[in-house]
């Protein structure tokens, strides 16, 4: 009886995995299929699809202008993220649970409203859309996300090292740049990485707020328009194995860090 | 270097709790000062008033002659001492000792020297590229002390900074803690609430109650001659005997206890002889219980009987019921009492301390 529980139980979680990671794994198995359509049956291996992608200019501009947005934008949210946190922790604020509530908020309205929201505003502005529109759009969305990180690592046990810091002389900007962000670095750098996945495939913001520069998502969706096709494979599975290798270097060096 | 301290008429109110109540207190260049209390007493916050955390609500703080009541920590010339050390977790020893240098714009290889052999001075030199989570808790004392005294503070202030060591650590640290001040020469302000930390590395203690001073004195001092109730009950174990001032003579007086009547030298009494009629309060040490040494004046209190005792090593703590009082004494870790046996009450006459009522409140 015992052996069948587990069995089950084993088959189930078998299941749940194989209903997450599935559409990845075709995704990533028909990039190598060898002839034109990323369907079954599996006619072969090859890396042409991969070689086309890595020839093809405007994909791969797609794709730095991804990882150039991805960087920029998710410092400018973890600075504004650190200093927002820093200011709840530290300072007694009038209205303090509710305007830290409202800096969160964003997190559960749709990027679609927020995506046409900025675009009316930038509208108004009369700012052209740009890479610099899709930046500023990727900070609004992972804003409340940094924020939150940062805030929860910060606990009243720094306020006596930072008080140390500022009795030995420090002025408040070098007790935030000496000593509070390189104790909160794990988190920080959690935060960044994070903040980076989200926007290396973030598409409906960038798709609003861009223009003829674009992003790898939004690229990627010009191509899907001409039809199926393993370039599409080959890409995708470029951007998941980014994102990934984002993930890991976010585990290698904040979870290596909070053990030591 | 090194500052003398006056705090005048220092008070802070918090909301509805008068945490410090008009407190005055001099203290001068390069004394070992102890701020003993319970906690609530005030301590830490009159240590907070001397280090520039918290503004009195009222009454000036000057240090080496200079009004400092306003002034921020940083501009202050004294640095702190935390109680969880407070060290900055991400950088080496010797960047934590060298940081408050830094601060003051020195230059790396100056700072890095300064910091070594302060570092040195703490027996920590080797280790000046550890992290703080490298070292024990002893050590990371030393860094913190290290690190306070790098930038030639006038005071120094310790808030409880050997509360988390354990009593064999914590011994040592007090021993070098009071050696290195004796080097140093820069005034200490110490905050405990141990009394024996206090008389192991004191030159005086402040004793604190209630947002007030109890009593201020040498650690012999507060000890043989509290001069309150709370003083003298908070600095060790203390028999406290009601007595009323039957009758007074030019250098004596005869109080009437429950355990008969006395006379006692006009010595004892700390605040000056009581009138006749005077409710006073006899505080007797319980090692002062001991028989023998006949050749000074003493006081006998009658006899007791034993009802309880424990060896403690360097006594034996005795409980004895006496006409319906009961009393504590420390006899002889060499006498042997047994249970039911019979004490001798007598004791050095000069060893009684007489404290008026009112006088301090006990806990």
């Amino acid at each position: 009886m015992r052996h069948l529980t587990t069995a089950l139980a084993a088959l189930y979680a078998g299941l749940i995995y194989l209903f997450i990671f599935l559409p990845v794994v075709v995704l990533v198995l028909f990039s190598f299929q060898d002839g034109t359509l990323p369907v079954p049956p599996l006619n072969g291996l090859t890396l042409r699809w991969y070689e086309a992608i890595f020839s093809d200019g405007k994909l791969m501009a797609a794709l730095g202008n991804s990882l150039i947005v991805a960087i920029v934008s998710s410092a400018v949210a973890c600075v504004l993220g650190f200093l927002a946190a820093y200011a709840f922790a530290r300072y007694t604020l009038p209205a303090s649970g509710l305007l830290r509530g409202l800096i969160v908020a964003p997190m559960t309205v749709s990027t679609l409203i927020i995506g046409l929201g900025l675009l009316s505003v930038l509208n108004l502005t009369g700012l052209r859309l740009s890479l610099v529109t899709v930046g500023i759009g990727h900070v609004v969305i992972n804003l409340p996300l940094c924020f939150a990180i940062i805030y929860a690592s910060m606990g009243g046990h720094q306020v006596n090292i930072e008080r140390a810091a500022r009795d030995l002389g420090a002025k408040d900007w070098q007790v935030m740049l000496l000593i509070t962000a390189p104790m909160l670095l794990p988190s920080i750098l959690a935060a960044f990485f994070l903040s980076v996945t989200f926007s290396w495939d973030e598409f409906i913001v960038a798709f609003l707020l861009s223009r003829f520069d674009v992003t790898l998502p939004v690229e990627i969706w010009s191509m899907l328009r001409s039809g199926l096709d393993p370039r599409t494979n080959a890409i995708g599975s470029v951007v998941f194995l980014v994102s990934v290798a984002f993930l890991v270097v976010m585990e290698l060096t904040v979870f290596r860090k909070k053990a030591s | 270097m090194t500052a003398d301290v006056s705090i005048r008429n220092a008070t802070k109110v918090f909301g509805a709790f008068r945490a410090l109540d008009d407190v005055s207190l001099d203290i001068a260049a390069g004394e070992f000062i102890v701020l003993l209390g319970p906690s609530g007493c005030g301590k830490t916050t009159l240590l907070s008033i001397l280090g520039g955390f918290i503004e009195p609500t009222s009454g000036t703080v000057s240090i080496g002659g200079h009004d400092m009541t306003h002034v921020s920590p940083a501009k202050r010339p004294t640095t702190t001492m935390f109680q969880d050390y407070a060290l900055f977790p991400h950088m080496c020893l010797r960047d934590n000792v060298g940081f408050g240098l830094r601060m003051r714009g020195m230059g790396k290889a100056e700072r890095y020297e300064k910091a070594f052999s302060l570092l040195d001075l703490v027996g920590l030199r080797a280790s000046s590229a550890k992290k703080p989570h490298e070292l024990s808790g002893g050590q990371r004392q030393r860094v913190a002390l290290a690190r306070a005294l790098a930038v030639d503070p006038d005071v120094l202030l310790l808030d409880e900074p050997l509360g988390a060591l354990d009593l064999k650590l914590r011994r040592q640290m007090q021993d070098e803690l009071k050696a290195i001040q004796k080097r140093v020469g820069t005034t200490f302000v110490h905050v405990t609430h141990d009394q024996e930390e206090a008389m192991a590395i004191a030159d005086r203690i402040v004793v604190m109650n209630k947002g007030r001073i109890e009593d201020v004195g040498t650690p012999a001092s507060i000890y043989m001659r509290p001069r309150s109730l709370f003083s003298a009950g908070f600095m060790g174990e203390a028999n406290f005997l009601p007595a009323k001032v039957r009758g007074t003579a030019a250098n004596e007086a005869e109080v009437e206890t429950a355990l008969g009547r006395v006379a006692l030298p006009a010595s004892a009494f700390v605040a000056g002889l009581a009138a006749t009629g005077r409710d006073v309060t006899l505080c007797i040490r319980p090692e002062h219980f001991r028989n023998g040494n006949t050749d000074v004046p003493t006081v006998s209190l009658g006899r007791g009987r034993i009802t309880g005792s424990a060896f403690f090593g360097t006594h034996h703590r005795c409980h004895v019921a006496a006409d319906g009082t009961s009393l504590t004494a420390h006899l002889p870790q060499t006498d042997n009492p047994q249970i039911g046996a019979e004490l001798d009450l007598r004791l050095k006459a000069d060893s009684i301390v007489v404290l008026q009522d009112g006088a301090g409140v006990v806990e």
